[in-house]
């Protein structure tokens, strides 16, 4: 699918079963898809026929379940890679969502790999999963954090990243793809470039970004990436960290436990290959295979479709909210995404959210897990309506409805 | 907004809550008290800062600061007004009826009366949070404790 046209779309929303629901005697308008997307029916079915039909644990059992399970549970994994275009299925480690990925990166990278005097460049739109574990381990082991600064446009500042790289002494960039309250992208092709002349690894936090549009991490030239399951039309329960073969095999375990070892004795153990070494214990095997689900849908459906149909929409919703008197849209990026935080003049984020909610309109309300960037902002909290592929041009259109109705009622 | 205005939404954004959180009364910091304490809902980021003066064991008066939504900040302009004349264990005994009045919508008492406004928000369990805020920041200052949270 190139395109998404008017037919394409209603044949799309009919496969997540949850848009169907009413809210409040009203029609769910959803758009608080960057916090959790919906699931297709491709995704829930995969789940149950696995538990229906074909399920064991995994890497042991020498029975035909496990054998079944097993090769479901491996084949995500080839899924993975294909999506990221990782050239490597072994460089694929599931974890349970894109925290758990960074902690892990933080845990292994940070801890077996960095020395004490290094430091890790941040940026100013980070989430919560990307600044705590960087803090965690900058006071544990006196690495430096850094934190490259955004414009007020809210694009990140090149010259300024490059200026914190200049004394070489930074050992990783990690930084988001895509900003979860501005929508901006990160131009993350040339931050690689640029950490990787200064001698730094890059980690891209694509939480928000593969949602949107084709991730290939070896065009970015990446040396980690995470996802998480859950935004992309998955289950919870598991996400995805990519890593350079060479980096994994340098890492030291994050959990230890069973599954992650070649041999255990009580004075030593050793450990298992990649990407093994990094999945200890019973893994999300049902969630595993709704992911694998998930990226056989979004696949089909294809990034050229998706990215077009919600740029339409992300233009949309900025041209109409830029039309409503109080509405303050925050962050202007050339290249953004799908997720669109305002503030009003007349109400508080959580009061807009709550009248939106009355109206059968989910948006999200708070500081989005981005206290610094908010701060940054100069704001408290914000509302975020956040679009995907199944979102229509009469949602936002009701979006705007409902924030007339929030103006007329609190001024 | 009248035509869709449902019910539950009319009793949460009742007259007192939008008048007290457009011009709250008691939005200031107290330039003598005895006590103060800072109220957080980290999942939200609400923030509520309540100083306490007191004469004789009583608190006399009640001053805040807030960032918030119209509930938290109509939440703690009455309780500025409800908690005057009580002592410590009075205040803490009506701050956990308040929460129970904004839990379930339902509380007897003539103390409560003038609190009664926040019965609406039992319809909204999400925001049940917003509107003890401040009473949590008041139990917290006159128990000597300079900082709370919700979680």
């Amino acid at each position: 699918m190139n395109v998404v046209t008017p037919q394409d779309l209603a044949r799309l929303r009919a496969d997540f079963p949850i848009l169907a629901e009413t809210v409040h005697g009203r029609p769910l308008v959803f758009l608080d898809s960057a916090a959790s997307a919906q699931k297709p029916r491709a995704v829930i079915e995969a789940m149950v026929g696995a538990m229906e039909r074909s399920y064991a644990n995994v890497h042991r059992g020498l029975h035909w379940m496990s054998e079944r399970a097993t090769e479901a549970y491996e084949s995500t994994r080839d899924a993975a890679a294909g999506l990221l275009n990782a050239p490597d299925r072994h460089e694929i480690v599931f974890t349970r969502n894109s925290t758990e990925a960074i902690n892990l990166v933080a845990h292994s990278y940070g801890r077996g790999v960095l020395r004490p005097g290094q430091a890790v460049v941040i940026s100013a739109m980070e989430h919560h999963s990307n600044i705590v574990p960087w803090q965690l381990l900058r006071d544990e082991r006196g690495i430096e954090l850094r934190v490259a600064p955004i414009t007020d446009a809210g694009e990140l500042d090149l010259a300024s990243l490059e200026s914190l790289l200049a004394d070489g002494r930074v050992g990783l960039v990690s930084i988001t793809h895509m900003s979860n309250v501005l929508g901006t992208y990160v131009p993350a092709a040339r931050v690689a470039a640029l950490a990787h002349r200064y001698g730094a690894k890059v980690l891209f936090d694509g939480s928000q970004a593969i949602v949107h549009r084709a991730v290939d991490v070896q065009a970015l030239d990446a040396d980690f990436y995470a996802f998480t399951g859950h935004k992309l039309y998955g289950p919870t329960g598991i996400g995805v960290l990519w890593a350079r073969r060479e980096l994994l095999e340098a890492m030291p375990p994050f959990l230890g436990g069973g599954d992650m070892i070649a041999s255990v004795t009580y004075e030593r153990s050793t450990w298992a290959e990649i990407p093994h070494k990094f999945e200890a214990g019973t893994p999300p095997i049902i969630e595993a295979i709704g992911l694998k689900a998930a990226i056989a849908y979004v696949r089909a459906v294809g990034y050229g479709a998706i990215a077009a149909h919600e740029a339409a929409l992300t233009e949309h919703a900025l041209a109409t909210l830029a039309g409503i008197e109080g509405v303050n849209v925050l962050g202007r990026a050339q290249d953004r995404g799908g997720v669109v935080s305002f503030t009003m003049d007349c109400a508080h984020a959580h009061d807009i959210a709550t009248l939106l909610d009355r109206q059968g309109i989910a948006v999200r309300a708070g500081h989005h897990c981005a206290e610094p960037l908010m701060r940054r902002l100069g704001v408290d909290s914000t509302a975020r309506a956040s679009f995907a592929l199944y979102t229509t041009r009469d949602e936002i259109d009701a979006l705007a409805a409902g924030i007339r109705r929030v103006r007329e009622f609190f001024s | 907004m009248n035509e869709t205005l449902s019910d539950d939404l009319a009793d949460l954004y009742e007259r007192t809550i939008l008048e007290r959180s457009r011009r709250p009364r008691h939005a200031s910091r107290l330039a003598c008290f005895d006590a103060h304490a800072r109220g957080d809902n980290p999942m939200c980021g609400d923030r509520v800062d309540v100083w306490v003066r007191r004469e004789a064991g009583r608190i006399a008066e009640i001053g805040f600061e807030a960032r918030g939504c119209a509930i938290s900040i109509a939440a703690a302009d009455l309780m500025a007004e409800a908690a005057i004349d009580l002592d410590a264990e009075a205040a803490g005994a009506l701050a956990e009826r308040v929460a129970a009045l904004v839990r379930t919508g339902a509380g007897q008492g003539a103390d409560l009366d003038r609190l009664r406004p926040l019965a609406g928000v039992h319809a909204f369990p999400s925001r049940v949070r917003c509107a003890t805020l401040a009473w949590r920041a008041l139990t917290a200052a006159l128990d000597g404790r300079v900082e709370t949270s919700s979680e």
